[in-house]
């Protein structure tokens, strides 16, 4: 009876985060195209709804009723699989961040958490699972049978793996500090402690880096840079083909910003200590996602596409040396502090 | 008692049902009507020469079998590190002291020398 009911919660919790990072990414293309607009002084779309607010819906209607153009050439079955894993993928990475503190509720064990599944190995859960993004890409490429989708294919595997890296070893730092790879027991800490940003600036700073690089969002989006590769992996699939590759962009985007408000900024929580219901939490994670997408909007508006040889440099003889002395000093740091040496 | 992994299990099968039915959907609300123009590989409009899946540079197989390298490496930090604060405390306190440090910086140093050598040997540089 009590698995029942959890099941039944279980699935009603993942609809519910499905149906949020659906309308999240709806909001997150009107979001980007508004906020680029201003930049560049110009007033964005304003003509579906009040302020342009139903043109994502607009849009997706369009999408379904684009023409469907199969194009001959390419490998069917792994053709229509790539989107599919790439959006699948990019929701399950969603899984571990905890939304809010729990709840009690008259049902199950009397407790009802704001997160999908709370793992001791949440961190390498994440890693694992953001991994995984690249056989979507790379399979794309593959499967269209066309030598620029190969190519930006290949390029982009190759540089989320290399900025793997680097994101890798700047959570090594977190989890030092902590003790622990449980996001709610890294949201917990940082209730008791105040924000990890301040103890791990260098780690938060490559995070983010290596996570715009991740998304392949600009300035790292060589797989889609169009003067040279068309439109890269996704060349050949248009409507909701397209749209499922779309989808897991902005997916990603939101979950990397989720995982830097959990591990650096506080999680759900506000700082110095204040308790508000968890309908506030909720709005503070939500605030602080916002902000994030912001900055990812802010950086594609603002700096120009790096060549591919400078970006692989870049991740390979700066972040990922940056990354290891970060964890050299969090390590000294630690000992220091253990040991009484700092007073 | 659910299985944890369970719900992860749950949110992966209602995305790719989502995929899928978002697939089936565009097939059958969109409008067919191929040609044989339509159907062929894009490339801005010219028309495609040679076979879409040619030779691809050697550098990318370098890269993967470096980073499988690395990250083994890095994955193996993990549980080091978050038994780290223990190991790291005095010995009378149960500790391991510098002894935490040193293994570490051993491990480390082993990973900083691999590097240092595929950054000499030029497995890095892009031309």
């Amino acid at each position: 009876m009590t698995s029942a009911i959890e099941l039944v919660e279980t699935v009603v919790k993942c609809a519910v985060v499905i149906g949020a990072l659906l309308t999240g990414f709806a909001y997150a293309t009107w979001f980007e195209r508004k906020v680029i607009a201003r930049m560049q002084l110009r007033v964005g779309p304003n003509q579906a709804g009040p302020a342009g607010l139903l043109l994502p819906a607009a849009d997706g209607i369009k999408l379904f009723f684009k023409e469907n153009i199969l194009p001959a050439a390419v490998e069917k079955g792994v053709y229509f699989l790539a989107p599919v894993m790439s959006m699948t993928v990019a929701i399950m990475a969603f899984a571990i961040i905890p939304l809010a503190d729990a709840v009690r509720v008259p049902w199950g064990d009397g407790w009802l958490r704001f997160q999908i599944a709370d793992y001791n190995v949440a961190l390498l859960y994440f890693l694992g699972v953001t991994s995984f993004a690249v056989y979507g890409i790379v399979l794309a490429g593959w499967a269209s049978n066309n030598k620029y989708a190969l190519i930006g294919g290949l390029r982009s595997s190759a540089q989320m793996i290399s900025y793997e890296l680097a994101m890798g070893l700047s959570l090594v730092g977190v989890a030092m500090i902590v003790g622990s790879l449980s996001l709610s027991e890294i949201v917990a800490w940082q209730k008791a402690h105040g924000w990890l940003v301040v103890l791990q600036p260098l780690g938060f700073v490559i995070y983010c880096v290596t996570a715009v690089a991740e998304t392949n969002r600009a300035p790292f989006d060589m797989p889609e840079a169009e003067q040279e590769l068309i439109a890269g992996y996704h060349i050949e699939y248009t409507g909701m083909r397209f749209a499922l590759f779309f989808m897991a962009e902005y997916i990603a985007m939101i979950t990397v910003c989720a995982v830097a408000a959990t591990l650096f900024l506080g999680g759900y929580a506000l700082p110095f200590g204040i308790e508000v219901p968890w309908y506030l939490d909720l709005a503070v994670l939500l605030a602080k996602i916002a902000a994030g997408m912001f900055v990812f909007v802010w950086i594609r508006a603002t700096i120009p596409r790096l060549r591919y040889d400078q970006l692989m440099d870049f991740g390979w003889k700066v972040l990922l040396p940056l990354a290891i002395l970060n964890l050299v000093l969090t390590a000294l740091g630690i000992y220091a502090y253990e040991n009484g040496l700092l007073g | 008692m659910l299985d944890p992994y369970t719900p992860v299990l749950i949110l992966g099968a209602l995305g790719v049902g989502l995929g899928v039915v978002v697939i089936a959907l565009s097939f059958v609300i969109g409008p067919r009507a191929p040609s044989p123009v339509k159907e062929a590989t894009y490339e801005s409009g010219l028309t495609p020469i040679g076979p879409g899946r040619r030779r691809v540079p050697v550098r990318y197989y370098l890269v993967a079998t470096l980073f499988i390298l690395f990250d083994i490496e890095v994955i193996y930090l993990y549980p080091y590190a978050v038994r780290f604060r223990q190991l790291a405390a005095p010995v009378e306190a149960g500790g391991q002291g510098v002894g935490a440090l040193a293994s570490m910086g051993v491990f480390v140093g082993v990973l900083l020398l691999g590097f240092v050598y595929v950054w000499r040997k030029g497995a890095l540089e892009w031309d």
